[in-house]
């Protein structure tokens, strides 16, 4: 029993990545990790978010009409994404400010529906709910290594408190501006994606 | 007229929704194999964002906002409905995606047959939600600009699309590191394309 749970939750940071691999909820990844404290607040959003819609959707699956199943997902998910912003704008306002319309966007996020779809509507409860868990770990996992590495290269600070130290600035060390733009997100991520297929040669595409 | 344009122009270049937002980019890699169907995809995601841009313009300036209802009566000026928009949003673009799948299919059938599957995904992309959130952050002044930006926004994501997938064909039979090809390989060419579309900053229209 154990190891089947064990093999849900850390089937998707590998070998099933979200990201890497499904192609799943791309878009609010690359856009939140320019420092590395929204990145780890929307990693858990959005574990929060996956976790507890396949919870529900799966409890309900046998009761929701097929024709009208994608609504009342969307509902089930826009109800949790209204609770995650409510609480964030209560308690964190700097960072909801900072996350704008991409807490939103998390409704949106294909791994979400991709996980309810896939997973949720053929399995149990718990099962699902572990599914879901694991996902947003997975996803998670890859917001962090990117925000860290765009915070640490392009401003040279992590969490806002800076890392590397005056005297190399006095040697004549200059942070890439470039990191902190959009466009090396995608980039890096394409990096990440060729590492991890060096290491894991079945993910390889023909 | 010239601010409208300028809007117009803005939208589909310097705040292009994939190089700028990376809004849609699941679809985006996804559907961008071959150029056909990129096309077919480019085309609905345009015609949605146009329809649900404006309608949810309405819902937000009649219903939700703070002060939206005071055409109710006094007693709703103070009602402020702001925390329900992203589920009546949402409500909305897959109301009209089903809306524009059936209007398609009855009087355009090779659109429709064009489109396939496409049309009814068109729900879940997030360029659809966020062009409708944005255009709440940015508070436009109309109904008339919410539509230009719809539009605009919609053909920046055509055009990206067709260039990507148009790249791709081209670079099938190139010799790209094996853990490289496929999925590795698109994302670093958006970042290439996303660097080449930051020149349209701070161009002043």
């Amino acid at each position: 029993m154990a190891s089947r749970y064990l093999k849900l939750l850390t089937k998707p940071l590998n070998d099933e990545n979200p990201i890497t691999v499904q192609v799943l909820g791309i878009c609010s990844a690359l856009a939140v990790t320019v420092q590395l404290k929204p990145a780890i607040v929307m990693a858990l959003s959005v574990t929060i978010v996956t976790g507890f819609s396949n919870l529900i959707i799966a409890s309900i699956r046998n009761t929701i009409p097929p024709r009208i199943r994608i609504i009342v997902q969307l509902v089930v998910i826009a109800t949790l994404v209204i609770l995650v912003d409510q609480v964030l704008k209560a308690y964190m306002y700097d960072v909801s400010k900072k996350l704008s319309v991409f807490v939103g966007l998390i409704i949106t996020n294909c791994i979400l529906m991709g996980r309810l779809e896939a997973f949720a509507m053929a399995n149990k409860p718990w099962d699902s709910f572990i599914d879901g868990i694991g996902n947003g770990i997975g996803y998670g996992m890859i917001l962090i290594i990117l925000g860290f590495f765009r915070e640490l290269l392009g401003s040279g600070t992590l969490f806002g408190y800076r890392v590397i130290p005056e005297s190399l600035y006095a040697a004549g060390y200059i942070n890439n501006g470039l990191m902190i733009l959009p466009p090396m997100a995608l980039i890096t991520v394409g990096v990440i994606i060729w590492i991890q297929r060096s290491i894991n040669r079945k993910l390889i595409e023909k | 007229m010239e601010n409208l344009f300028d809007l117009f122009v803005r939208n589909v270049f310097l705040e292009n929704m994939i190089f700028a937002y990376f809004l849609g980019m699941c679809s985006y890699l996804a559907v961008s194999k071959t150029v056909k169907t990129a096309t077919g995809l480019g085309i609905a995601v345009l015609f949605v964002l146009t329809i649900t841009v404006p309608v949810n313009y309405l819902i937000d300036n009649y219903l939700l906002k703070k002060g939206a209802l005071h055409w109710l009566g006094e007693s709703f000026a103070n009602v402020d409905l702001g925390y329900l928009s992203f589920l009546l949003f949402i409500a909305v673009i897959a109301a009209m995606v089903q809306l524009i799948e059936m209007v398609v299919e009855k009087f355009f059938p090779a659109l429709y047959n064009a489109l396939g599957i496409f049309l009814p995904l068109i729900a879940v992309n997030c360029a659809i939600l966020g062009g409708s959130l944005f255009m709440q952050e940015r508070e436009y002044g109309s109904v008339v600009e919410a539509t230009v930006y719809g539009l605009g926004a919609g053909t920046g994501w055509a055009l990206a699309i067709m260039v990507l997938a148009a790249i791709r064909e081209k670079t099938r039979y190139s010799q790209i590191p094996a853990p490289l090809k496929g999925l590795g390989i698109a994302f670093i060419m958006t970042g290439l394309l996303a660097i080449a579309f930051m020149g349209f900053m701070g161009i002043k229209l």
